[in-house]
């Protein structure tokens, strides 16, 4: 058979890869045209408006108050620490929605999985009512149904005179340590990384003569005695700042704000129906097969949960798992809807109509989101390949 | 020959099935009456503020005794939630509008109803026009209502309808697009796509408030209604770009030989043979985001538009009607619901009638 020749009467643009490359080209020149209009114009309106570009404007002075900050912060710092106090607000919430969504959807998975039926029921409508409902709705009726309509701090409501509830938020009394404190936070580390060391040599122990060593319950025996006898050796002494009215507001120990605790609640009630879903996916996704095998080899309900179903299970809960986590922090900027210092409320809020610098900011606001999200992926990816399926 | 026996008896005796169901062991009993206490304790109260001794018919704040819910503050703004500052006597317009859409898109769910893709064609093409001339007016003896007008549940509705019919085929694009051979459209694609999805709504939706007026030449203005559409489509359009994607990886890649075999050139092959299977593998992700651009429209109010979250949160301030802010966001979610979990259910019906039961 001959090998068919290119036929030199064919015209160029029958040509796939010619005309792939033409096509590629006007995209590309579209593209760049309509991104230099855009820079022209913007450039244009820059200058009618007298605005300045650059990023010089960070190291003014921001003037305004911020109701949160986790480090140091007042109306004379630069708008250059607004940005750093939006980001670490944005990432308390964040982190602290992401660990009770987790705990919350996992329990709700479960509890939807249970063969009691009525506990089965609850966490359907629980899914259902939740899922479906906008979550900006959600935090709206956290803030103003649930916390606007709490006592004012006079009429606070109260336990043991230690924790107070009023409409300006939660107040819980705060410890502090003495110096001794140090000895303390060292032990647990150094317990830590015994653990870790236990750990691997039970693994040795039971692939070398096929005892079991009680790891779990040891962890948590050494992770309580030994902190508790350092922190009687070193002699630290523990103060609880206990808050007190005084005047017209609560003074000592930490406030949580209600825009913080409606933030969260609604994050984390929200989400958690989207875990508790992904859960039940991935429980359901073990075969069968795999439970009986289990029974069979004489596993107990405990053992057969955490060696054989959890372990295939989270291969399926992992990758939307993750989405979900994205998806939280991504929804914690409509934090400005009810005014928690979030980066979106106080950086592309009150500095951007400050400041004026609509571009710089709404760009730095972007980059912070896709470090955020590209941080999680990767750490969820790596988290995914330890749990993936390993062939033979 | 074996004699026939009955199959074994299937008691659904109510007392069997509550020690099947609830039961069953000590910790099951445990729960379950920790749960019937709960529930005993607190529903009745709940269901008497929402039912019985709320106050239904009245005109001020006056009527309500403050017993139970007051659903007078839901009636007597029902208008504002339904149409926003539409004027009264135009109200038809929007009501016609929403009619046409009905009658157009139901047939579309029938199976036996022929030439579905004239009357796609139609809704696609036909119908925006039409909505159009009929909610703004100002041709043809309508008169003029501006944007600013719109608000409530319409508004919602009208943004939820432009971004789910132009959500769908951007997505297809940037799916093939992110699928291309060609590395120059592939690169833009998958950058287009993974900042989109990167970044929350909210900032482009400031973006589209803030900047976009910048982007244009001096002079140029797009109403504001417009770029929060154009923010939420191009946003939700990257999550649809990443569903379809998926259905595209699920075809097996015989089906793409097979299509190149027959000489079929690229949009043949796309439309003709790979989509109609891609996309409806997918239907399912599809339809959950159309339930997450639902929901997504009511971040608008952020951008000074009164949707129906929006009209809601500004009705609760009037001063004549505060303290009912449960009544008045309950109310919304029950409306959201009530399109959501419609959408998710129909969504599972069709992944019901599409599982063949084996993969």
């Amino acid at each position: 058979m001959t090998v068919p020749q290119k036929n030199s009467s064919s015209k160029i643009w029958n040509d796939p890869v010619f005309r792939g490359r033409v096509f590629q080209g006007v995209v590309l020149t579209a593209i760049i045209a309509f991104f230099a209009f855009i820079v022209s114009n913007t450039l244009h309106n820059l200058e009618v408006r007298g605005i300045s570009t650059g990023f010089g404007f960070l190291n003014q002075e921001a003037g305004f108050g911020i109701i949160q900050s986790l480090i140091d912060y007042n109306e004379t710092n630069t708008y250059g620490r607004t940005f750093v106090v939006g980001i670490l607000n944005t990432l308390l919430v964040s982190l602290v929605g992401i660990v009770l969504a987790t705990l919350l959807g996992f329990l709700m998975g479960i509890a939807r999985l249970s063969n009691n039926w009525l506990i089965s029921k609850l966490a359907a409508i629980y899914i259902e009512t939740f899922r479906n409902i906008p979550l900006l709705l959600q935090i709206f009726f956290w803030y103003f149904a649930v916390l606007g309509v709490m006592p004012h701090p006079r009429e606070s409501m109260s336990w043991g005179e230690l924790v107070f509830l009023n409409v300006r938020g939660l107040y819980i009394p705060s410890p502090e340590f003495s110096d001794g404190i140090t000895f303390v936070y060292a032990s647990i580390f150094v317990t830590l990384i015994g653990i870790w060391i236990l750990k691997r040599w039970a693994h040795k122990q039971q692939d070398d003569t096929g005892k079991q060593f009680p790891v779990f319950y040891t962890a948590i025996a050494a992770l309580i005695i030994i902190p508790g006898i350092t922190y009687l050796i070193s002699g630290t002494t523990t103060t609880w700042d206990v808050p007190a009215l005084r005047g017209f507001n609560f003074k000592g120990g930490i406030t949580i704000l209600p825009e913080f605790t409606a933030l969260l609640l609604a994050l984390t009630i929200y989400t958690a129906a989207f875990i508790a879903e992904i859960v039940r996916a991935g429980i359901q996704s073990v075969p069968k097969g795999q439970l009986e095998a289990s029974r069979a080899l004489g596993l107990k309900n405990g053992q057969m949960l955490r060696l054989v179903v959890i372990p295939q299970a989270m291969r399926v809960i992992i990758p939307p798992l993750t989405s979900q986590y994205l998806n939280l922090v991504k929804n914690s900027s409509l934090a400005t809807a009810i005014g928690y210092p979030d980066l979106v409320a106080i950086f592309a809020g009150t500095t951007l109509n400050q400041s004026g610098q609509a571009i710089e900011i709404i760009f730095m606001v972007m980059a912070v989101y896709l470090t955020i999200s590209l941080v999680i992926s990767l750490i969820m990816n790596i988290y995914n390949k330890r749990m993936a399926l390993v062939e033979r | 020959m074996l004699e026939p026996i009955h199959s074994p008896p299937f008691t659904k005796h109510p007392v069997k099935w509550a020690q099947i169901n609830l039961f069953s062991n000590w910790f099951n009993s445990l729960v379950t009456l920790l749960v019937l206490y709960a529930l005993v304790t607190y529903v009745p109260g709940i269901l008497d503020w929402i039912f019985f001794s709320a106050d239904w018919s009245g005109q001020t704040k006056a009527d309500c005794s403050g017993e139970g819910a007051c659903w007078v503050f839901i009636d007597a703004r029902m208008n504002q939630f339904l149409y926003g500052f539409y004027p009264d006597d135009e109200q038809w317009r929007v009501n016609l509008a929403f009619i046409l859409l009905l009658a157009l898109v139901i047939p579309l769910f029938i199976e036996k109803v022929p030439r579905k893709g004239w009357l796609i064609a139609f809704l696609l093409i036909g119908y925006p026009i039409i909505a159009t001339w009929l909610f703004q007016g100002n041709i043809f003896g309508l008169s003029q209502v501006d944007t600013e007008q719109w608000g409530g549940l319409m508004l919602t509705l009208v943004i939820a309808t432009v971004g789910i019919i132009a959500s769908l085929p951007i997505g297809i694009i940037l799916a093939l697009g992110r699928r291309s051979e060609m590395p120059i459209i592939r690169w833009i694609c998958v950058t287009f796509i993974e900042v989109m999805r990167g970044i929350p709504l909210i900032t482009i939706l400031f973006m589209a408030s803030v900047m976009l007026p910048l982007f244009m030449p001096e002079g140029v203005s797009f109403d504001k209604l417009v770029r929060a559409m154009i923010g939420i489509t191009l946003f939700q359009s990257a999550y649809m770009a990443e569903v379809i994607r998926g259905g595209l990886q699920a075809i097996p890649k015989g089906q793409y030989e097979a299509a190149d075999a027959l000489g079929l050139n690229y949009f043949q092959k796309m439309f003709l043979v790979i989509l109609p299977q891609a996309l409806k593998l997918v239907i399912p992700g599809i339809v959950n985001t159309f339930i997450a651009l639902f929901k997504d429209t009511s971040l608008i109010l952020i951008i000074g538009l009164f949707e129906l979250s929006g009209i809601m949160k500004a009705a609760l301030n009037d001063p004549e009607w505060l303290g009912f802010a449960t009544e008045g966001y309950l109310f919304a979610a029950l409306i959201y619901w009530m399109f959501c979990f419609s959408m998710s259910r129909y969504s599972q019906h069709i992944e019901q009638k599409l599982n063949t039961g084996h993969r």
